[in-house]
């Protein structure tokens, strides 16, 4: 009981905050933390389960590219252009992900698919760039007649609109999570990702079970890059497909911690502030600096916290004494955490 | 309740089981023996659904089980206990045996079949919390066999339970095959301990490089001249 009110005031707090007078620089950083936060949580629903995928960032770009590309040409409303661009992101999983299950290509092999798959998706927005204005990026147009706050084509020029929808898509996000958690996929998954085999034989369709959580994370992904596209109101190639995006991905879901709910939010809070203070402290002056640091605090945060920061801190909280010998009743772990 | 007819099977251009016929009636225990490659943990896959044969036919309770999915066989009501145990190291004891009534129909009754696996192997409630990794291979092998259990199957493949253990061990997994045997499960045994396991059968076949060289009960392969002489030095 005692924990419901603690996260209903949490919240709460964070619903409100915009009602009080937020600076808007800051404003848009929560903005953009709740985004990747989403982004790295979905990723995060399937890296728990060792399917990790470095080409995330092909979803995040088919999905923004196809509502924006529908909406300047066509006039379709991102209210029908969102769906669209979700069912594509699936159909792009499912054309990768069924062949890659059903013939068991896992690990090493399965990652290296995904890497390739976004590079493949981001070259083809660069060649398609009659429709979406190839490596220079493209922006929705403005709705007309020019309005300061439209619902129908999602455009807003008060930042704490899209402050709201991304709060409600995070804490969605942090709720499926909690789904996965709680269901019967959660033990299949982490018996697949022990052994396949053995997971077989104990009567769990191992090929279906990484689909369902791969279309999961992939449609929430393409949710995330239209959220992405839609916020900025600017799409470009390679900061929304390829590799770097898809490596960004995968850092701050592994810095924060993948295998706790709020580990990725963790990971977008600290990688987002780091990046944005080091980027403010060095300027222009040393070029490069700021990304040589954030490197370098990657590799020692994967080296010295493997399971993330959050990951980290949870064990050290619930560092027990030896248990004793008897098998009395313990408690079973959390199984939201 | 089982019956193989004329079953081949492989991996690839690799043929492994050439026309095998098998028959397990219910109640029965039937040990599987034969050397090294002679394609007895190739013939459990078949009949457990993880490998689909090339020809023949498997009939399990009246119904072929042709064209089902591995998962499926479980449903049908066949458990198999893999060669290597095959357990969830780092899933603790208790999560093991959740594991192993996955399926819908297990699902409901899984807190009454876990205290009666407890029951029957009560060394697994005291060590319900610790990580399966860290068990010896006697108590894995325990473990094994009660995940099997838990889908409460109608027939029980063991593929090599004594594989890797000392002798004293291999002993008490015998004894414990054999108090399932007396539960009133059908088990399908694959053993290299030949000596041993004809000890707890009521029938046996001799498997060679991919088909059946010999069957009867226990008591006429062991008082066989060809099987005490290649098999048992004796």
């Amino acid at each position: 009981m005692k924990r419901y009110l603690l996260i209903a005031a949490a919240v709460s707090i964070l619903a409100l905050l915009p009602l009080f007078l937020v600076p808007v620089y800051y404003l848009h950083l929560l903005i953009l933390v709740l985004i990747w936060s989403f982004i790295g949580t979905s990723w995060s629903l399937m890296g728990k389960f060792g399917i990790v995928s470095l080409g995330h960032g092909a979803f995040l770009g088919i999905g923004v590219y196809a509502t924006t590309v529908l909406w300047n040409f066509q006039g379709l409303t991102p209210w029908i252009g969102i769906p669209i661009g979700i069912a594509l992101a699936l159909l792009l999983a499912l054309l990768i992900g069924y062949p890659a299950f059903r013939f068991r290509v896992v690990g090493h092999y399965f990652a290296l698919i995904t890497l390739a798959l976004g590079e493949v998706v981001r070259l083809s927005i660069i060649a398609a760039r009659n429709i979406t204005g190839g490596s220079l990026g493209m922006t929705p147009d403005r709705v007309q007649p020019p309005t300061d706050v439209s619902w129908y084509a999602l455009q807003f020029s008060d930042k704490r609109y899209f402050y709201v929808i991304a709060l409600l898509c995070w804490l969605g996000a942090l709720l499926i999570w909690r789904w996965v958690n709680r269901s019967m996929t959660r033990p299949a998954l982490e018996a697949i990702s022990e052994d396949e085999v053995a997971a077989a034989s104990m009567g769990i369709h191992v090929t279906s079970h990484k689909l369902r959580i791969t279309l999961l994370s992939a449609g929430m992904t393409a949710l995330g890059g239209i959220l992405l596209g839609l916020y900025n109101q600017y799409l470009n190639p390679s900061s929304l497909s390829g590799i770097s995006i898809s490596l960004e991905i995968v850092f701050l879901s592994i810095v924060g911690g993948m295998y706790s709910m709020l580990g990725p939010t963790i990971g977008a809070i600290i990688t987002i502030v780091f990046r944005e203070s080091l980027r403010t402290y060095f300027g222009v002056s040393l070029a490069g600096m700021s990304e040589s640091i954030y490197g370098l605090l990657l590799i020692v945060s994967i080296i010295f916290m493997p399971r993330g920061i959050y990951g980290a801190v949870e064990t050290w909280l619930k560092r027990e004494p030896p248990p004793s010998t008897s098998a009395g009743a313990d408690p079973d772990p959390d199984p939201s955490s | 309740m089982l019956k193989l007819t004329d079953i081949s099977a492989g991996y690839g251009a690799f043929q492994a089981l050439w026309g095998i016929n098998l028959e397990v009636k219910t109640g029965e225990a039937v040990a599987v023996v034969g050397p090294n490659g002679a394609g007895k943990t190739t013939l459990l896959r078949v009949i457990s659904g993880q490998i689909a044969p090339i020809s023949g036919q498997i009939i399990f309770e009246e119904r072929n089980l042709k064209d089902l999915a591995p998962h499926q066989f479980v449903e049908e009501g066949i458990a198999h206990c893999p060669e290597n145990r095959r357990l969830f190291p780092k899933l603790t004891v208790e999560e093991n045996l959740k594991m192993g009534a996955f399926i819908p129909s297990a699902r409901n009754d899984y807190a009454n079949r876990l205290i009666w696996v407890y029951q029957l192997f009560p060394q697994m409630l005291e060590r319900r919390h610790q990580l399966a990794g860290t068990l010896s291979g006697g108590e894995q092998q325990m473990v094994a066999i009660g995940r099997a259990l838990m889908s409460k199957p109608k027939l029980l493949l063991l593929d090599e339970p004594s594989a890797g253990l000392a002798p004293v061990i291999v002993m008490h997994v015998f004894d414990l095959v054999r108090r399932i045997r007396e539960e009133g499960f059908t088990v399908l045994i694959v053993e290299q301990n030949i000596q041993q396991v004809l000890e707890l059968v009521d029938r046996a076949y001799l498997l060679e490089v991919g088909t059946v060289k010999l069957d009867g009960t226990a008591e006429e392969l062991k008082n066989n001249e060809f099987l005490r002489q290649a098999y048992m030095g004796l």
